[in-house]
């Protein structure tokens, strides 16, 4: 990279944010392990991972805030600590503190965030938007949790940014104000921001996004769109039972291959033919087990998740057969 | 997309350096504690001991004495603790942090913080001499513009010192260290009696610490001299929390 490197001009295919071969530690806690990620412009794409898997530490580097120990992260074609002055007026981000003034007042802090930039939305009709015309002059402290998100929203977005990062937009909502930013979040969608979102909620990441990364142990586990994430690479048979059960001898009966991701839940890599189905059944009768769930077909979001990020999201004992990691690459 | 070329996104420096002045100036006053700090205390100083005259202050009037004294504390009360005291706490809730990801640069911050804290000191400098000379019968003496003067470059050291703090320390830390050096500072310096009553080496001291040398500064201005040595050893102080402030401060909580 040249030390000039140009301003990519956006909506010629050139991705908003692209990161390569992304590493960040901390001590001996490494937070990012090798991160390879495309965002394209105007998409939205939801990061998903459980806590401490590495979301903020990404979306920071991206922010500027980080300094990648190695790889490479731009944004907008530019580098988030070189050209920070020339990228900040393009982004827009809501962190996960609220970061504001807490004896500051709603209306001055979003006219404050205005004056950072040259062309920003109309501070009065950016708090009708984000419903806090009635709490406009009530101090940040005395705010509700909710109030202190959208407010923050409100911040992200003055200054109608390119690219915007939101790092859990709705952790602390209830479900009516989880709808509204939700909403927001697609109008701004709409009108062709990119939009970067942390979430450890599978209905945010399923209703929002347009592609989901699944991040867990600083490594990229999953990625795709909603749909080509709950339907699978390939057919699958998922069903739960007794812990530790003899996978060998029930895979050579029905043919296929077993794992068990979390113990009792088992994952039978095969197509779900009748036939498959039957001799399972007829397996765990002569074992004389109970079945709980049988699933096949479409999964929800939330198994792909479980399934992908089982060992950091349970902190249950794991029989020793059945550590072994679902989709890691 | 149309053809037309993209828009212009450069920060409106100016505006936004001036926008977080307010921003500033309004929290600085906002504050009960901030104000009974930065006003309170200098000229309730000033009214009472100017009044009643129970403090040992040499062979000049109490109100005199107090001028350049009052000014000087007022200075180290704006920048050393209520400055000080406010951006531990910008930095604890995150403030900081995420300013840093606004347009507004660092410099741009940091010259929203001098200008506040150089308005404040204006109008405190301004109430102080009013009130002295106003209520209290003070006449000055000596030049007035060079006593702003030697205000801002204390105002500077101060500020210094005061980030200095805020920017390495906890909140919790900074708001029980700076109040204490104030309070040390405000008995030692010279600034609130005549140094002369204080143990044998303890005055020396107070004299180039940066409260005393700027109330000696302020002193020799007021008189109508050119305060070389005692402004120098405040600006030296200035620097030199500067440059350890520019390596030590940490914007994140």
């Amino acid at each position: 990279m040249s030390s000039a490197a140009p301003v990519a001009p956006a909506g010629d295919g050139a991705p908003a944010i692209a990161i390569r071969g992304l590493h960040k530690r901390y001590g001996a806690t490494t937070a990012v392990d090798g991160l390879d990620l495309t965002v394209a412009t105007g998409e939205t794409l939801a990061l998903l991972g459980p806590n401490g898997a590495g979301k903020t530490t990404t979306v920071e580097c991206c922010e500027g805030y980080r300094r990648p120990d190695a790889g490479t992260v731009r944004v907008l074609g530019l580098d988030p600590r070189r050209d920070a002055r020339r990228l900040r007026p393009r982004l827009g981000l809501m962190l996960q503190e609220g970061g504001v003034y807490p004896v500051a007042r709603p209306a001055e802090v979003v006219r404050l965030f205005a004056a950072y930039h040259r062309d920003p939305l109309d501070p009065d009709e950016l708090l009708e938007r984000v419903g806090l015309a009635d709490a406009r002059g009530t101090r940040f402290r005395d705010l509700s949790g909710g109030q202190k998100q959208r407010l923050s929203l409100a911040l992200a977005v003055v200054g109608r940014p390119e690219v915007l990062f939101l790092d859990e937009p709705t952790a602390g909502l209830d479900p009516a104000a989880r709808r509204a930013t939700w909403d927001h979040v697609r109008e701004l969608r709409a009108a062709g921001v990119t939009v970067v979102l942390t979430t450890h909620l599978l209905d945010e990441a399923e209703e929002l996004a347009d592609r989901v990364a699944i991040i867990d142990r600083g490594r990229l586990v999953a990625l795709g769109t909603p749909d080509e994430l709950t339907h699978g690479a390939r057919d699958e048979l998922e069903f739960t039972a007794a812990a530790g059960l003899d996978r060998a001898g029930l895979g050579a009966t029905i043919g296929a291959e077993v794992s068990e991701p979390r113990p009792g839940r088992y994952l039978v890599h095969a197509e779900a033919t009748p036939t498959r189905i039957a001799r399972l059944a007829t397996w765990l009768e002569a074992a004389d087990l109970r079945i709980g769930e049988l699933k096949a077909g479409k999964r929800s979001l939330e198994d792909v998740f479980l399934r992908l990020t089982a060992d950091a999201s349970d902190p249950a004992p794991v029989a020793p057969a059945s550590r072994r990691r679902v989709g890691r690459r | 997309m149309s053809a037309t070329s993209p828009p212009d996104r450069r920060t409106p420096l100016l505006r936004a350096v001036l926008a977080q002045t307010g921003m500033e100036l309004r929290l600085l006053v906002r504050s009960g504690e901030s104000l009974l700090v930065t006003f309170g205390i200098p000229l309730g100083l000033l009214l009472f001991f100017s009044s009643v005259d129970v403090l040992p202050t040499g062979r000049r009037s109490a109100v005199d004495f107090l001028v350049p004294g009052v000014l000087a504390i007022s200075t180290a009360a704006t920048g050393l603790v209520a400055v000080a005291i406010q951006t531990a706490f910008e930095r604890k809730y995150g403030v900081l942090k995420r300013l840093g990801g606004t347009p507004l640069p660092r410099s741009g911050f940091l010259a929203a913080k001098g200008l506040a804290v150089a308005a404040l000191l204006l109008v405190q400098t301004a109430l102080t001499l009013a009130l002295a000379a106003g209520v209290l019968g003070w006449r000055p003496t000596g030049s007035l513009g060079a006593a702003v003067l030697v205000v801002l470059v204390g105002a500077m050291t101060h500020t210094a010192i005061g980030l200095l703090l805020a920017g390495s320390l906890r909140a919790e830390a900074t708001l029980a260290l700076s109040n204490a050096l104030f309070l040390v500072l405000l008995v030692i310096s010279g600034v609130s009696f005549d140094p002369s009553v204080l143990p044998d080496g303890l005055a020396a001291v107070g004299r180039v610490l940066p409260l005393g040398a700027l109330g000696q500064a302020l002193r020799i201005a007021l008189d109508g001299a050119v305060p070389t040595t005692s402004l120098l050893v405040v600006a030296a102080w200035g620097a030199g929390a500067v440059a350890l402030a520019s390596r030590t401060f940490r914007w994140e909580p």
